[in-house]
């Protein structure tokens, strides 16, 4: 697969792209911003230019004619199984917080949340 | 009593059946595996983790019961690797990430604990790509895994521990997971048996999960046997599992011996299209006539919809994929940034951190997919492109038993070949995506090997429910060649 | 006024906490107070590879509050992942439903200010709770994860809501409903019941809507009086200044009267919401359908209307259908004692309830006084054995001794007195030692009779029959 000179490029090399970039640096870092994950420069850059390329070959699938079809959301044919309402084993506390990076008294520990900041 | 087993090429049946019989103990397979473990993992990096005490406590209950004349399981004494993605109490689970380093799971995966009721013992935790994402197993966050077969080579991914374990004789049978080929394409590149089961057939409760629509667990073995009699202890309704389907296990090992007479193989027409590395297709065209001569009766079919099966997995494993890595914060378990001045920043460099480069690539994207305003043209889309391919698996069963295609288009590439180009590696994986995405099931063997004896995977694909298919067709060719008995060289 | 010349346009999101046993995707316990961390498990912790399996409880009681309110139940319906980043929020996602709810449309039934109103519903659907947050005066949160996955229904209501008051009696509302039907303690206080409201103003006769302002942090019926009353107000001056609404939410904190805007990124409501693909759609048929209409009770409104029509003045009934359990009792001590049912409302407003904490020990074996006695009670007063204030005893006696006032009345002649001879003798004596009120009364003083009654009543321990009493005082004074 070639690879698309990203619009920096263009100017160097003289020649123009095909098409308008489909994913710009501004669009990756709002993304990663959404989803918490902490990016450098320099891998907005390169993730650009990939996913670039990445998402010209996936949107082909836009080509087809889906009006008539019906979602596939899982490969199973059958209805949500149900559970009766019956306690079972927790975790002990320590077995919940063994793991937990910082504890306290029985609590996860988290840098101070600012109430009313979050969801819900 | 036998001196100290010989297990470099030890079928799972074969020493199952000797433990049983008492021609050795358990501990002595253990110690054995141990041994080429020790010698030989480190050129070959198979293992993240080696549990050898314990596999030894867990290999001397079993001699325990069997001197005491107690019932054992159906794998008692069999040493088996279990990749990194499944959670085992107490032992450390990564999943191949530095984001989950240092987890030691509270719980036990559904697959692990059967195998382990089985009687089978857990040497360690097998090497794989960071959460699942790729085909090389260079994405381990670790240590990349090296080919039994050319040490210079992958061993395939994301379960390319798992594969070239089995391939090396450092486990006598393994379990891996297939999300779009994962199991499938390293059995190919290591030359041993891999099989993807239906969607639901295997429980997922306990398996780090990576795209939850799509992942299947599933067993690799030496031989078509042997992978079975793994997936005959592991498959089965789990209640721990919404997703799992209510049907028990079926005869496996017995269907792999059962032949193939009056079968229909149906071969895909866009699966033999240009893009095949030459040595590939010759082999996989010549297993097709070992099948016509077995008394297959070979049928063209079409699954159109197969250009866009790569499309369509990479939208809808990175939404997925997107969504189930959420919840890496290093708040309950795992890596955490050592200084956050706020929660934001907790958040943002743990997660830059802990995760590596295909990871966090899926993340993006797989969030680009799912957002407000691109949702129907991408990622609903590609649900529906889904039940299209699924639709053409089911109108291709009607005309036959089973599918026969290659399962990679090359042998084994070079580590650090494919790595520099991501969709490069995605473009491979264009014979093993769609079965996944209509959650049938599927086998890759060896049928071959290339000049430079690298081997070539074939794959069996059948219906939904259609395993006892696959492992007929599958061990009717095995039964006529001998390619399973080749073995690498030692490292 | 401004407050004339603008219309408020409310529409109020409820969350009820489902009081099943177990939470709605796992098997732990979903009881409130056990110590920090105490009910986790794989699944409601998030951790690597656990997976939701639905508890059928939780959907019984969505189900059962959809019909109640007169829902559309869909045959089929799906969980959906609702995306964002918070401690306690432990998989990153929470699972609600978005496309495809369980119910749709209903409406919800009140009374203000002494009519009937209804509100209509645009939906409820199912959704796990996240696990609770505590802040520290230092620099550090702590998190608790008993409460996530605890089963939510999520009451979305049409902006039907005009008013603070009737906003305040739509979540009592709810609260009545969620209790009658024994699916939620619907305790605001508790985190039972919670409520965010998204208000707008628009000129009075306008019809297009306003720009919204959701509230945060509502936590009484208090608050969603005074949050409300105060952001109308807010958006109202806003508009008289020439300034326009902002859409956000704003946090109302109660200590200071007033809401302050939540500076959220704009980002943060993407949740990015696609169908859960750990669970399939959930099928909810005819049958199950069917066997949850019929075990439905008779609702709050039903049962105003009966009570009503039996008698009873509005005040009395509204108290009657406060909490099932009164309601209940009353209809069983009714139908022990038919014909006196305002009589029976009474003694258990008056008498029944005050000595109990909470309503709904009325439903407990171990209640002191069950229906039956009650009524039995009810009809010695009424066939005069017993008067009023000889009945009070009586039920006090019966209170504290579990005794039956029928047990009570036999074994210690407590009742009144009727037998002529002894009042007449009783009567005499009094008339006899008092000739200066004899005298009094019978020059016109009538109120004396009562110094007369007095003092019969004194000497017959009470027992007498008043009204036998009142005959012969009045033939003996002439």
């Amino acid at each position: 697969m070639r690879s698309v000179r990203t619009g920096k490029n263009r100017k160097k090399s003289g020649r123009t792209t095909s098409k308008m970039p489909r994913i710009k640096p501004e669009e990756v870092r709002e993304i990663a911003g959404l989803t918490r994950l902490g990016l450098v420069e320099a891998e907005i850059e390169r993730m650009t230019h990939e996913l670039d390329g990445i998402l010209g070959y996936i949107e082909t699938v836009r080509n087809l004619d889906t009006a008539e079809v019906e979602p596939m959301t899982h490969a199973v044919p059958f209805d949500c199984p149900m559970r009766p309402d019956e306690v079972g084993q927790s975790l002990t506390v320590d077995e919940a917080l063994q793991n937990a990076p910082r504890r306290r008294d029985g609590y996860f520990e988290v840098p101070r949340i600012v109430p009313g900041t979050g969801e819900a | 009593m036998a001196g100290a087993p010989h297990v470099e090429g030890a079928s799972i049946a074969a020493l199952a059946t000797g433990v049983a019989a008492k021609t050795w103990k358990a501990r002595d397979l253990v110690e054995a595996y141990l041994d080429r473990i020790a010698r030989l993992d480190k050129k070959l990096g198979c293992y993240l983790l080696v549990d050898g005490d314990g596999a030894r406590k867990a290999a001397d209950a079993v001699d325990r019961k069997i001197a005491a004349s107690e019932t054992v399981g159906p794998l008692a004494g069999v040493p088996i690797g279990l990749k990194d993605i499944f959670v085992t109490r107490g032992i450390e689970t990564t999943a191949g990430s530095k984001i989950l380093k240092g987890f030691i799971p509270p719980y036990e995966s559904t697959v692990s604990a059967r195998l382990s009721a089985a009687g089978a013992i857990s040497l360690g935790k097998l090497n794989m790509d960071e959460f699942a994402m790729g085909s090389s197993n260079e994405n381990s966050a670790y240590h990349p895994v090296h080919n039994p077969w050319d040490l210079e080579r992958v061993p395939g991914g994301s379960s390319g521990g798992s594969a070239a374990a089995v391939a090396a004789s450092l486990c006598a049978g393994s379990l891996g997971t297939d999300t779009g080929g994962s199991i499938r394409q390293p059995a190919s590149l290591c030359g041993v048996v891999g099989i993807k089961p239906t969607y639901g057939r295997v429980s997922r409760y306990g398996v780090i999960a990576f795209a939850s629509s799509l992942d299947h667990p599933g067993p690799f073995g030496r031989t078509v046997e042997d992978a079975a009699a793994l997936l005959e202890v592991i498959a089965g309704h789990d209640p721990c599992d919404a997703t799992s389907i209510p049907q028990g296990p079926g005869r496996y090992r017995e269907a792999s011996k059962a032949g193939l007479a009056g079968m229909r193989v149906g071969v895909p027409k866009e699966y033999f299209q240009t893009g095949m590395d030459a040595e590939v297709e010759a082999a996989v065209r010549a297993a097709l006539d070992e099948l016509a001569r077995a008394g297959a009766t070979l049928v063209p079919v079409s699954l159109p919809h197969t250009q866009y099966a790569i499309a369509t997995y990479y939208l809808i494993c990175t939404a997925e994929a997107s969504s189930n890595l959420a919840r890496y914060d290093g708040i309950r378990y795992g890596y955490r940034t050592a200084e956050a001045a706020s929660l934001e920043e907790l958040y943002v460099k743990t997660r830059g951190e802990g995760f590596g480069s295909e990871p966090k690539r899926r993340i993006v994207l797989g969030t680009y997919v799912l957002r407000a305003g691109y949702y129907e043209a991408y990622y609903g889309k590609a649900l529906r492109a889904r039940r299209l391919i699924a639709d053409d698996f089911r109108a291709a069963f009607s005309q036959c038993d089973v599918l026969v295609t290659p399962t990679s288009p090359t042998a084994a590439f070079k580590l650090g070949e494919r790595s520099a180009d991501p969709l490069q590696m995605y473009l491979a994986d264009i014979y093993t995506v769609a079965p996944p995405l209509a959650g049938v099931p599927a086998l890759s063997q060896c049928c071959g090997f290339t000049r430079s004896g690298l081997p070539i995977g074939l794959q069996t694909i059948g219906p939904a429910l259609g395993e006892e298919a696959i492992l007929r067709v599958a061990g009717a060719y095995e039964a006529r060649t001998d390619w399973h008995k080749r073995l690498p060289q030692d490292p | 006024m401004s407050k004339d010349k603008y219309e408020a346009v409310i529409g109020l999101e409820v969350h009820v906490q489902l009081a099943t046993r177990t939470k709605i995707f796992s098997i732990s316990s979903a009881a409130f107070g056990a110590e920090p961390n105490a009910h986790d498990d794989p699944v409601c912790m998030g951790l690597p590879g656990a997976l939701p399996v639905l508890n059928r409880a939780a959907v019984e009681s969505a189900v059962r509050l959809g019909l109640a309110v007169g829902s559309h139940i869909r045959p089929r319906c799906r969980f959906a992942r609702k995306h964002y980043f918070y401690p306690d929020l432990p998989k990153g996602f929470q699972i609600s439903q978005f496309d495809e709810p369980l119910c749709e449309g209903g409406a919800v039934t009140f009374r203000l200010d002494g009519e009937l109103r209804q509100v209509q519903l645009t939906r409820i659907h199912m959704e796990d709770d996240a696990g609770k947050n505590i802040h520290d005066a230092s620099g550090v949160s702590f998190v608790d994860y008993n409460r996530a996955g605890v089963p939510l229904c999520e009451i979305v209501s049409e902006p039907d809501i005009r008013s603070a008051d009737e906003a305040a009696e739509y979540v009592r509302a709810i609260r009545t409903l969620v209790r009658y039907l024994g699916i939620s303690d619907g305790n605001m206080e508790e985190g039972s019941l919670r409520c965010d409201a998204n208000v707008s103003i628009r000129l009075r006769g306008a019809t297009q809507l306003g720009t919204k302002a959701e509230l945060k942090n509502i936590n009484s019926f208090k608050h969603v009086r005074d949050a409300i009353e105060h952001e109308i107000a807010r958006q109202s001056l806003l508009l008289d200044r020439g300034e326009r609404v902002v859409q956000e939410t704003r946090l109302w904190d109660p200590d200071r009267g007033l809401s302050a805007s939540m500076r959220s990124k704009e980002q943060a409501h993407d949740y990015r919401y696609f169908p859960e693909p750990d669970l399939p759609p959930v099928a909810v048929d005819e049958a199950w359908i069917d066997r949850a209409r019929r075990s439905l009770p008779e609702l709050p409104e039903a049962r105003f209307a009966r009570y009503t029509t039996l008698g009873l003045s509005a005040q009395d009934a509204s108290v009657l259908v406060a909490e099932r359990a009164i309601g209940d009792y009353f209809d069983a001590a009714v139908a022990a004692a038919p014909a006196y049912p305002k009589k029976i409302a009474n003694w258990l407003i008056n008498e029944v309830l005050g000595r109990v904490t909470d309503p709904r020990q009325l439903a407990e074996e171990s209640l002191a006084i069950p229906p039956a006695a009650l009524a039995e009670l009810v009809d010695l007063v009424e066939k005069g054995t017993l008067s009023g204030k000889l009945g009070k005893d009586v039920f006090a006696r019966m209170w504290q001794e579990k005794r039956r006032a029928g047990d009570i009345v036999a074994t210690e002649s407590v009742s009144l007195v009727s037998d002529t001879t002894i009042i007449e003798e009783a009567c005499k004596r009094v008339v006899e030692r008092s000739p200066e009120e004899a005298a009094r009364y019978r020059a016109g003083a009538a109120k004396v009779m009562g110094f007369f009654v007095g003092n019969v009543m004194k000497e017959t321990g009470g027992k007498a029959n008043p009204k036998v009493v009142n005959e012969i005082l009045r033939k003996l004074l002439g």
